[in-house]
């Protein structure tokens, strides 16, 4: 039971990090390609560490676990957001209808 | 639960090459960082799932803390450092 619950954590995330992946692969633009990226990746990280939580069971390691994934929630966000504030302030002009007129 | 793990780690590292195109051949700078948080924090939750492979928890989740403590700080001071210049490639 305890696998069954696990390994469906793990694949849910997965499909979360693959569709990261395709986003950063796929879209337009940096600032598209960084929206998609950070939360899609923060949220497979979540559940694919949640996955390893309840197959180790409840021990010190499940809260080190949880630990990785708070720290990484806000560390994620927090480099997401750096990277677009210096990318705008930079003069990277964002992908908009307004822009691909005047083009 | 061996027979998931090791599918899904092989399927995470063909996420991390693909990621790696990005940092390659991203047009602006910013891409090539935005890829190689990307790939950092694959390799946490890579790192996570060889604990789970090897059966010896303890030790990986520690590496796995740390290296999400240390990876950071290098995307972040490059970003820092590229806002003041002008939208280098």
């Amino acid at each position: 039971m305890t696998d069954v619950v696990a390994g469906a954590l793990l694949l849910g995330g997965l499909v979360f990090v693959l569709a990261g992946v395709v986003g950063i692969l796929r879209l337009p633009d940096f600032y598209a390609r960084l929206h998609a990226t950070s939360k899609c990746d923060t949220l497979g990280l979540a559940l694919m560490a949640a996955g390893v939580a309840v197959h180790t069971g409840p021990t010190l390691i499940t809260v080190k676990v949880l630990l990785v994934v708070a720290f990484v929630a806000v560390v994620n966000t927090t480099v997401a957001h750096a990277l677009g504030r210096a990318a705008y302030r930079s003069g990277l002009a964002p992908w908009t209808s307004a822009a691909r007129r005047s083009q | 639960m061996s027979g998931v793990v090791v599918p899904i780690a092989w399927v995470l590292a063909l996420a991390m090459g693909l990621s790696m195109y990005r940092v390659l051949a991203g047009p602006t700078i910013f891409d090539r960082l935005t890829g190689l948080s990307l790939i950092a924090t694959k390799s946490i939750i890579l790192l996570l799932l060889l604990g789970v492979l090897s059966e010896r928890e303890d030790a990986f989740v520690d590496i796995a803390l740390s290296y999400a403590l240390i990876s950071v700080v290098g995307v972040l001071t490059l970003a820092k450092y590229f806002e003041r210049t002008e939208a280098p490639r």
